[in-house]
């Protein structure tokens, strides 16, 4: 007959291993993924090589595929919409930590929460309807371009960034905003100085998710972009993305095509892993300075 | 009895992990062998459920046959999808929906041995523009030479004198197929600036919105938002494709592995009755002919 002692220990490591073997179940749903990717697009990476990555002409008929056009509409329209959705979520969540009254945060928050649950496709039906013709009357070209897809994804970015960035301001210490006070330090100066380089690692925590929410958005994208197979040269040129690229043949794709979508899927993996450790490498220098 | 406790946990996380890895590479190795198959096989044809997928075109004529049909066979349950031509067409091969539904002519390469094509209807494909453009009649030449990018302005044609936004499907679309053969012949592609919507109902709305645009769509989608052009003078209407007169005009195809059987015999017999055909028309097609 096992002790109760015993029983209790057995007990604890069991649901221990249980525990291990969850968290170890999201690592092996990630290896399990990219594995297959990889395994379904090499084919193609291994007999095109440099002229997939770096052709510029995608003509599936024709058994052409080079993915340059694609790979700078997703850098473009990602960028886009960090340049306009960082420094507004910063501002907001600056504003939100620091100077809203408790009435306008208790609106603010919902409202925020709200605009991060709206589907994504409901805002690519709200850029198609409304934002595309206001550029093209207003701005120029045919209103399906970079900007479009730039200002939607914004959007889409903005609650996170906000919200992260608002929750790593208030955590930083009071000691801090004190001291800065006590030195006689307006609230800007407080402000640029100590809090945002002190919440400055969970700030570009906020900022990866959002980008990679941005480089990974299909089907806002695909309804705004144009989904034109040529490089673009302006910000009102039309686009395609990787992510427009899959979804937009990947239905009815066979053998080399469908190869190639999955090299389009492995090359954006590649690019989300790059983008990951680049700003983890800005984010740790920051914090050492 | 420190080190014990220790070597015990440890055994049990690897006695877990072990399992789950092993659970793990069976299932990886199980999905990579059924994807180079591709798709689970077709249900037996007894059953009452089916799919019926494809042609964005041919999709609204399929939901009105279902509603017309299910009302009559409650018990049969189908379920029609878009994802365009080329995908219905790999669908109706692969077993993935038991109807692929098809706007354009197949290829010979994607005939198939067991592959049944059923004509269930005619349709037209309309060149529109939005209705404030003053441009009425093109001839079929015109329009080659628009979508080639030969011709870039408006004031050709008589229209302002403002570049020509030109819209297009996707690669895949049975639409843009039978257009690229009856418009635009071999050796003479779609210039690679074009717009590329990827339904039907998306190329209307992106012309809706835009003075300048052009596009093209299935006869039957036609509806106020948009104006079609006359070709040759011959207005796109069900009278004239029927005629033969209107010539910008391709077959509604449903595709079946295999003879149909079952729920799928009795849905295409009544698509081809002349109930069925009845609701062709009234959706603004034209009947298939025998």
């Amino acid at each position: 007959m096992i002790s109760s002692n015993r029983m209790n220990k057995l007990t604890d490591h069991f649901v221990h291993a249980v525990f291990f073997a969850c968290a170890l179940s999201a690592v092996l749903a990630v290896l399990t993924i990219s594995f297959y990717i990889f395994i379904a697009g090499w084919p193609i990476i291994h007999s095109r090589g440099l002229s997939f990555l770096f052709g510029s002409h995608w003509y599936p008929n024709q058994d052409v595929f080079g993915i340059l056009p694609m790979i700078v509409g997703s850098i473009a329209v990602t960028f886009g919409a960090l340049s306009i959705g960082v420094p507004m979520g910063l501002a907001g969540a600056i504003f939100l930590a620091e100077l809203a009254p408790p009435l306008m945060i208790r609106i603010l928050r919902p409202a925020i929460e709200l605009l991060a649950g709206i589907p994504s496709v409901v805002y690519g039906f709200f850029g198609m309807t409304l934002l595309v013709p206001w550029i093209r009357v207003y701005v120029g070209g045919n209103g399906y371009s970079v900007l479009a897809g730039s200002i939607v994804l914004a959007v889409m970015i903005l609650p996170t960034i906000i919200t992260i960035s608002e929750t790593s301001l208030r955590s930083v210490p009071k000691e801090y905003k004190e001291g800065s006070a006590a030195l006689g330090a307006t609230h800007w100066q407080t402000i640029h100085r100590i809090l945002l380089p002190a919440a400055s690692s969970g700030i570009i925590a906020g900022i990866v998710l959002g980008m990679a929410r941005a480089i990974g958005e299909t089907m806002a994208i695909i309804m705004v972009t144009g989904n034109v197979t040529a490089i673009p040269t302006s910000i009102l040129d039309p686009t395609r993305t990787l992510t427009g690229n899959i979804v937009l043949e990947m239905a009815y794709a066979a053998g080399d095509h469908q190869a190639a979508l999955f090299a389009t899927g492995a090359v954006l993996f590649f690019f989300i892993l790059l983008l990951n450790l680049l700003v983890t490498a800005i984010s740790r220098q920051a914090v050492r300075n | 009895m420190k080190q014990g406790i220790r070597k015990n946990s440890l055994r049990i996380k690897l006695l877990v992990f072990g399992l789950l890895a092993f659970a793990g590479l069976f299932v990886a190795g199980c999905s990579k062998q059924e994807a180079a198959t591709s798709t689970p096989s077709q249900p037996p044809a007894a059953t009452n459920h089916f799919t019926i997928a494809g042609s964005t075109s041919v999709q609204p004529l399929s939901e009105v046959l279902v509603e017309a049909f299910t009302a009559k066979n409650p018990a049969i349950k189908i379920d029609v999808q878009g994802g365009g031509s080329s995908a219905g067409i790999q669908s109706a091969k692969s077993g993935a929906a038991q109807i692929g539904s098809s706007s354009r002519e197949l290829t010979a390469e994607e005939k198939g041995a067991n592959l049944q094509e059923f004509i269930i209807a005619r349709d037209g494909i309309a060149i529109i523009v939005h209705p404030s453009n003053p441009v009425v009649d093109l001839s079929v030449e015109d329009i080659r030479r628009i979508y080639s990018g030969q011709i870039l302005s408006w004031s050709q044609f008589g229209g302002t004198d403002k570049q020509i936004t030109i819209i297009t499907r996707e690669a895949g679309s049975g639409t843009r197929g039978a257009f690229e053969e009856l418009v635009m012949g071999k050796n003479n592609p779609i210039i690679g600036k074009a717009l590329v919507q990827n339904s039907t109902g998306a190329v209307r709305t992106a012309v809706a919105s835009d003075p300048l645009a052009i596009g093209y769509v299935s006869l039957a989608s036609l509806n106020q938002d948009i104006k079609a052009i006359k070709i040759n003078g011959i207005e796109a209407t069900a009278a004239s494709v029927d005629a033969g007169s209107y010539k910008l005009s391709r077959p509604f195809i449903y595709l079946t592995k295999d003879a149909p059987t079952g729920a799928v015999k009795a849905f295409i017999d009544f698509v081809l009755s002349s109930e069925g055909q009845a609701h062709v028309e009234k959706e603004g097609l034209v009947k298939f002919k025998k």
